[in-house]
């Protein structure tokens, strides 16, 4: 168990490292690369939280494909050098006010998960099957109208992408 | 502290640094890579509640949240290429007109 515990705390110190690099990152570059790695540490959480297809899809689709879609959008731009970041006059408060809400939410979401009472978990001690197969299972099956629904979705960013960039 | 405590606890604290690289970033690429940040925090917190609670709906609900933001993803940097075209920046600090 313990060694357990220090697995996740290496794991958590990467992940809080990686997004803090995304948020401090001069470059969007660097920036692009600290997400890939904090998607990668997701995909390890995943597995221990035995989802082992939503770890694969997570390498593929959100470290694959999205982010190589971002650093082609910066790479294309050049818009990889970021300005220092100094903000324009009349929005001088933005940043300490960010901040201070930022902790503010962070407080808040301690509050109430560190003060709720631990509802227990569930008793069936063999976990639940979360192979492809029951996974496609239950997509096709109870969650078939929120698939065919999100499928439009899919097909209508397409052609808005489309339409948006095209040449007039 | 067991697992689930623990995945939640630093999924909170991903979101809350999205929540900063949105307030405090000025670039709309950073802006969208926070976003990011927080949609895949939230399906950190899924993965965590249908492991604790046995099921397998909080899976289902990441692969949805998956599809969405790969949309987003599209349609967002569609109209930052767009918008750079026409104005030559990523600061969103310099889209202070509707008029395009």
């Amino acid at each position: 168990m313990s060694s357990d515990i220090i697995l996740l705390v290496i794991l958590g110190a990467i992940s809080i490292g990686s997004a803090l690099g995304l948020l401090l990152s001069r470059n969007a570059i660097y920036a692009a690369l600290f997400l890939v790695l904090n998607f990668g540490v997701g995909a390890v959480f995943y597995l221990i939280l035995n989802a082992p297809f939503l770890a694969v899809i997570q390498v593929t689709v959100y470290a694959g494909a999205i982010m190589v879609l971002f650093l082609f959008v910066i790479m294309l731009l050049g818009a990889e050098r970021l300005s220092p970041g100094e903000n324009p006059p009349g929005v001088q408060y933005q940043r300490p006010l960010a901040i201070i809400l930022g902790v503010a939410l962070l407080v808040l979401a301690a509050v109430v998960l560190f003060t709720r009472q631990p509802i227990a978990a569930a008793s069936a001690t063999p976990p639940v099957d979360s192979s492809p197969l029951a996974v496609g299972l239950t997509l096709y099956g109870p969650y078939v109208f929120p698939f065919e629904v999100v499928s439009i979705l899919l097909l209508v960013a397409m052609i808005g992408a489309v339409v948006l960039t095209r040449n007039k | 502290m067991d697992t689930t405590t623990f995945v939640v606890a630093l999924s909170a604290i991903l979101f809350t640094i999205g929540v900063l690289g949105v307030l405090l970033r000025r670039n709309a690429i950073l802006i969208f890579m926070s976003i990011e940040l927080m949609l895949n925090s939230a399906n950190l917190a899924f993965v965590a509640f249908a492991h604790r609670f046995n099921q397998l709906d909080g899976q289902i609900f990441v692969f949805f949240v998956m599809t969405v933001a790969a949309a987003e993803v599209a349609v967002g940097l569609a109209l930052i290429v767009t918008i750079f075209r026409t104005k030559r920046s990523t600061n969103v600090d310099d889209l202070s007109a509707l008029r395009g």
